[in-house]
């Protein structure tokens, strides 16, 4: 099905609320056409093309909920879906924390669909394989590297009159050049909601000369040392920082955010006072859909204020219970940099290692967020503000925590995975152990 | 994990339903009758496929028209959070035209919307074959004409009443709080896979597939320190029915310091009643002190270890250099194959691949392009022989036929190589876990999966675990706290000096293996026996914020 607009999506779910006698009825439907291409070894691997649309109805009497799901809108089936939704309610178990349908809420727009990205054609996707796969082979540089877009819509109604609407493009394009002697190798992400924004070639280069100054890499030894950590190489230990910020885990006491005696760590400083994260649905850079999967509106919400945590986030039933007012997990998140450039905090730099990224990380310790993973496609010795060579790649065991304190300087904040995330300079930064991997 | 998993991850611990979105399929009503597809309408279906594929000039088609059941079961202390039904329903075509791939998928199951994903399956393959330079070359595979293949199950967990799966569950998060445990979170996976495979090699395979996964975390707070101490279940992932719940007693292994270890069939109340215990053990049990150990590695641990240092690097589509741009690729170069003398590990490791083992996640009557399943070496008395190769690259490593090891997670995934089981030989000699600690001076004791993490070559390594127990001097002297060991691959696998015998063998699994872009999950087991690892170094992961 072609992506709907809001009054054809409205029509359908007014439809099946028609259709509806349980005490509450809450209604999505949502839909997208997608597409990738995948290539290796300079030569195109795999692309392929998917499109789906659904339906899913949830009923509910008293504490009882059901769902049900069709992908067929015909009248005969809209009623089926909502008389299979019924029956399931009356047949579930009473859920304690069940909370009633919401009252309808008020969305402000922002600009998350370009239809540059939905009009994406497959020789579209060819032509950016080629700006990878052309430069590489005349440098004899080998690219890996994928592309994956999308576009539709998402929309949900409820007995009360909730009504909300999005439509959403995007993409992610990332690429990997490794030199054919296998010893140096460059990556480089990029993501956008507009396709137009996409300058595949240019962000191939950047991959390129990585790959190409990265070769034959010295080993040092493992220990603490400063890092300037580019934005991507930043953004994962960031992301999980602020996907454990739930407040009811904190509550409960098993979270980095609990304390002693069983309180919390909202409103104290746990990280350097120049820290400041938000999440911004309306950011010109990372726009994102202006209501979360429970029709609660996403608003701009500060996490971390001057080192502070300002927020935690609240399903509705434990902010119900806990007297709070209920706020959505982070849709995106932006954390507030400088001016200085890459370049620039390189050349403040008397020692220390420059990382491109970040790989396989996983947590170590729940309760104090620490994680391990290793530096990726791009680690270098720096030394009186310049790059004096390739470094083998490093373990590292840290916490986002431990390194938001040991911060030393932020440059201007770039877009990745959707965030705007700056390079961070960070001291006693801790690597555990030298890898041979290329 | 990216945002978009997140925020569905979310959704569904929140017992928000409404969200039907890609990771799980849609949600399907509860009472929605199992049943199968239809074998005879899928012919016609699949032929639909295979014809408007070839009349657009593909040189080869396969088609899959899949129907994928996921039941999951969500509780937490004496509350079900959710209880998702989840069914997922379409068809993937994948052809080559100008001898280049292309994949199309849909769910409109007519044969109007199957021919026009065929056609645009041929129109992407087309589009792409200007920038091929490596044209396919498959190893053939005979047709096998209309065949099908169940997984032995005793008991289907799709027809067992929600409210057994419920009842169990609870009673399990009630006997852990009985023994004080803070929090319980526990919950039920089950998967089934309704498979219909076409090819224009000219088969038409039909496959019903099962696996299962009950899993909890047991969370002990001691609010006055503020700590708080997770264990997880003992369970693993299997290819099996509900009868891997039944808990009964021939499947139960006596373990070292009081545990109670399980093999084909598992006892959650009795799991979780443990985990209660050994959470609050785990407040103040004391720090490890850093440095070199034996480590005595427990299956349902070491088949993450396996997984991660043997299992992905012998992957021959990484080894090449197809997955470069996100899993990585392999230090186990061709070259090292070939020389046939890399010792990969010590004489008496033997690993060996398989997609048949019984109640293994990866067993299959066929692959997902119509390969027969069957068992090969990868390594053998330490040293590397082969790898896991499907039907576009066997070629490379000489075979003149697929191990058939392809596999998509879904309907609408393109299916490319994934790991089958990989599992570690047992000892020949009668050796039981109590021989290998009394014959250890300094040592750990390791059960369980923790936290993993490994390099994009797969050399460094960093494991943690579920439960750790110090030995001294050929004796379990008690529990303790902060272990995660790292080593190379190949050092580790060559400082195996000792493997028990096959009454200690069983299966670790996953669920979601991750690989591929789009990413794809993938459910592996892998066999081992407790193995002794000797002077591996561990680190010390307290810290404080």
């Amino acid at each position: 099905m072609a992506i709907l607009s809001k009054e054809e999506a409205r029509q359908i779910l007014e439809k099946v609320l028609s259709f509806a006698s349980a005490d509450e009825t809450i209604v999505t439907l949502n839909g997208g056409n997608g597409g990738n291409i995948r290539y290796a070894r300079n030569t195109v691997s795999t692309a392929g093309k998917q499109e789906n649309t659904s339906l899913a109805v949830q009923s509910s009497y008293g504490k009882r909920s059901g769902t049900s799901t069709i992908n067929e809108f015909d009248d005969a089936s809209l009623q089926k879906v909502v008389k299979r939704a019924e029956e399931v309610a009356r047949l579930a178990p009473e859920n304690p924390e069940f909370m009633p349908a919401l009252k309808p809420q008020q969305y402000q727009e922002s600009k998350t669909f370009y239809q540059s990205t939905a009009d994406i054609r497959p020789e579209d996707r060819a032509k950016v394989a080629e700006s990878s796969i052309v430069p590489a082979s005349a440098s004899d540089i080998v690219a890996a590297g994928f592309l994956e877009d999308n576009a539709g819509f998402s929309s949900m109604m409820n007995s009360n009159g909730l009504f909300a609407y999005s439509q959403d493009s995007g993409l992610d394009f990332t690429v990997t050049m490794r030199s054919t002697d296998g010893t140096g190798s460059g990556w480089v992400t990029r993501d956008f909601n507009d396709f137009s924004k996409l300058n595949a070639a240019e962000a191939s280069q950047i991959a390129i000369e990585k790959a190409l100054q990265s070769r034959n890499p010295k080993a040092i030894e493992p220990g603490k040392y400063t890092v300037i950590l580019e934005p991507a190489a930043a953004v994962d230990l960031l992301q999980n920082m602020l996907y454990n910020m739930d407040a009811r885990d904190a509550d409960e006491g098993r979270s980095f955010l609990s304390k002693q005696g069983g309180a919390t760590k909202k409103g104290e400083k746990i990280v350097d006072e120049r820290v400041q994260i938000y999440s911004d649905p309306f950011h010109r850079d990372v726009p994102f859909r202006t209501w979360s999967g429970d029709g609660l509106p996403q608003k701009k919400t500060s996490w971390i204020e001057n080192g502070v945590v300002k927020n935690m986030f609240y399903d509705r039933y434990w902010a119900q219970k806990k007297g709070a007012e209920p706020v959505p997990s982070p849709s995106n998140f932006v954390m507030d940099g400088g001016n200085a450039s890459l370049e620039d905090m390189i050349k403040d730099t008397r020692r220390g290692i420059l990382v491109t990224r970040l790989w396989y990380i996983r947590t170590v310790d729940p309760q104090t967020l620490l994680y391990t993973g290793l530096t990726r496609d791009g680690t270098f010795y720096i030394e009186n503000g310049k790059i004096k060579h390739p470094v083998k790649n490093f373990r590292f065991n840290e916490s986002p925590i431990i390194m938001l304190n040991n911060l030393e300087a932020m440059g201007r904040p770039q877009r990745v995975d959707g965030n705007m995330v700056p390079p961070l300079k960070i001291r006693d930064f801790t690597f555990t152990s030298l890898s041979d991997a290329i | 994990m990216k945002r978009r998993d997140f925020l569905q991850m979310a959704a569904l611990g929140a017992g928000a339903i409404m969200m039907p979105g890609t990771l799980l399929g849609n949600p399907v009503p509860l009472d929605t009758p199992y049943s199968r597809l239809d074998a005879r309408l899928n012919k016609q279906l699949a032929d639909t496929a295979l014809n408007a594929a070839r009349g657009k000039g593909a040189s080869y088609a396969d088609v899959r028209i899949g129907r994928y059941l996921n039941q999951y079961v969500f509780t937490r202390e004496d509350k079900v959070q959710n209880i998702v039904n989840a069914e997922s329903f379409g068809v993937g075509i994948r052809v080559i035209a100008n001898g280049t791939w292309g994949f199309a998928a849909t769910d409109n199951v007519s044969k109007e919307g199957i021919a026009k994903a065929a056609e645009e399956a041929v129109a992407i393959a087309k589009a792409n074959a200007r920038i091929q330079t490596e044209p396919v070359k498959l190893v053939p595979v005979p047709g096998y004409g209309e065949k099908s293949w169940e997984t032995p199950i005793e008991r289907n967990a799709f027809e067992v009443p929600i409210s057994e799966k419920v009842d169990l569950l609870l009673s399990a998060n009630a006997a852990a709080m009985a023994q004080g445990a803070n929090f319980v979170n526990n919950s039920l996976f089950m998967v089934n896979e309704q498979k219909y495979f076409a090819s224009t090699d000219g088969s038409y395979l039909d496959q019903n597939i099962h696996r299962i996964w009950p899993t909890f975390n047991v969370t002990a707070v001691d609010a006055a320190s503020g700590k708080f101490k997770t264990r997880g279940s003992l369970s693993a992932p299997m290819g099996m029915g509900y009868e891997y719940l039944d808990g009964r007693a021939s499947s139960k292994i006596e373990g070292p310091a009081g545990l109670v270890l399980y093999g084909n069939h598992y006892d959650m109340k009795e799991d979780a009643v443990a985990a209660a215990r050994q959470a609050k053990e785990m407040l103040t049990a004391k720090s490890v002190k850093p440095g070199k150990y034996d480590l005595v590695l427990e299956p349902n641990h070491l088949g993450l270890t396996i997984h991660e240092s043997v299992g992905h690097p012998l992957e021959l589509d990484r080894v090449l250099g197809y997955e470069a741009n996100y899993a990585g690729t392999s230090f186990a170069t061709l070259d090292k194959w070939k020389n046939k003398d890399f010792q990969y590990g010590s004489d008496i490791v033997n690993i060996f691949a398989d997609k048949v083992q019984p109640h293994s996640l990866g067993a299959v009557g066929w692959d997902d392009e119509g390969v027969k399943s069957k068992q090969w070496d990868l390594i053998k008395n330490g040293k590397l022989v082969n790898y896991q190769a499907i039907r576009d690259q066997a070629h490379i490593i000489n075979e003149s036929e697929s191990h058939g090891c392809c596999y998509a997670d879904s309907w609408n995934s393109v299916q490319f190589q994934r790991m089958p089981n990989v599992s570690l030989a047992p000892g020949k000699e009668k050796y039981s876990v109590n021989d290998m600690i009394k014959d250890v001076e300094d040592g750990i004791y390791i059960l369980g999966r923790g936290s993993y993490s490994i390099d994009q070559q797969r050399y460094n390594f960093q494991f943690g675990g579920t439960l750790f127990y110090e030995i001294k001097n050929g004796a379990v002297t008690g529990m303790i706290n902060d272990v995660a060991y790292q080593s190379n691959t190949q050092e580790f696998w060559n400082s195996c000096n000792k493997i028990c015998d096959k009454e200690d063998y069983r299966l670790f699994g996953t669920f979601f293996d991750g690989k591929g872009q789009p990413s794809q999950v993938s459910a592996v087991s892998h066999g081992s026996s407790t193995t002794r690892f000797n002077g591996v170094n561990v680190i010390n992961t307290a810290r404080n914020i």
